[in-house]
């Protein structure tokens, strides 16, 4: 039996961006730190795209120990969510456009957050990439890790424990 | 004492950041802060609830945290976060303001050891729990 003819380029490249896209906008939070991702196949790094209302110590300058936890944060909930829907977006069972609507997408609750400041963020672009350590059906632990110009030299790292998302009809 | 207070508030206040999520700084001093980020659409984590990002209440804590390590009698001056953990208890309730209350409870010459709570307009339920380690700097 012959194999399938892969799908052109264009066609999977618009499905999965779309994928994302419906993942990440529409988050208000987001978008208040301009937090955006980049996507290489099925591996994410989010880029939190320097402003100076994200300045903790003016003196220094430094960005704000929040805005670097939240960044963390919100790099490993979208990896863990794009972990969840890539597979499922590529056999077909979930379709990218069903993402836009508003309800598809629930995404892990956080149940608790370790940052470790390394060194203070310079004011300029940061880089994030987030391990999923384990991902099971009630509960996911994810590692993530934040730099700037030199990705051997990470600002803070961070490890979280979340909740996935249940099932209504298995929710006891 | 009332200089470092004054200091104290004035640091908060000329953050960039703590502008931004709109942090008023409503108690300081011996080693105890309360910080108040009033409900603000645009620090929404999902649009569907309306429940303020964890990333923000962070922000409120780690912010208090810093203020009380910087009001307790025998710091010299600065501080940074060396780490902070948080433990989220429930979602915040939408249109309600989440205050953060710490207590930097041990202090030595060079770590300062911090506890604080968040909690929306209900006194009674936690939103979440801190518990950090910050560096004590001269000023």
């Amino acid at each position: 039996m012959a194999r399938p003819r892969p799908e052109p380029m264009q066609v999977v490249k618009q499905r999965r961006d779309a994928a994302l896209n419906a993942i990440v906008e529409g988050v208000p939070y987001i978008r208040f730190l301009n937090i955006t991702f980049d996507r290489r196949g099925d591996e994410l790094t989010g880029v939190l795209n320097f402003d100076d209302k994200l300045i903790g110590n003016p003196l220094l300058p430094a960005l704000h120990g929040g805005v670097t936890a939240a960044f963390l944060e919100v790099t490993a909930v979208i990896t863990l969510s794009w972990e969840y829907f890539f597979p499922r977006i590529e056999s077909g069972e979930i379709d990218a456009e069903e993402l836009i609507k508003a309800d598809a997408v629930r995404f892990p609750k956080t149940v608790d957050f370790t940052v470790d400041y390394l060194r203070s963020g310079l004011p300029r672009d940061a880089y994030a990439r987030a391990f999923v350590s384990r991902s099971g059906r009630r509960y996911a632990s994810v590692r993530v890790e934040a730099w700037q110009d030199n990705h051997a030299r990470p600002i803070a790292q961070a490890t979280g424990h979340f909740l996935m998302p249940q099932n209504k009809s298995e929710a006891g | 004492m009332v200089d470092k207070v004054a200091i104290a508030r004035r640091f908060i206040e000329a953050i960039p950041h703590a502008r931004a999520l709109e942090l008023e700084l409503t108690t300081i001093g011996d080693g105890e802060a309360a910080i108040t980020m009033p409900y603000n659409t645009e620090l929404v984590g999902d649009p569907r609830t309306g429940v303020i990002h964890g990333g923000a209440v962070f922000t409120a804590l780690d912010t208090c945290c810093g203020a009380a390590v910087m009001s307790h009698p025998s710091a010299p001056g600065g501080t940074a976060t060396i780490d902070l953990r948080i433990d989220y208890m429930r979602a915040a309730t939408p249109g309600q303001s989440i205050t953060a209350r710490a207590t930097c409870y041990h202090i030595t010459r060079n770590v300062a050891f911090v506890r604080a709570t968040a909690m929306d307009e209900d006194q009674d339920l936690l939103v979440a729990t801190a518990s950090g380690a910050f560096t004590v700097e001269g000023l």
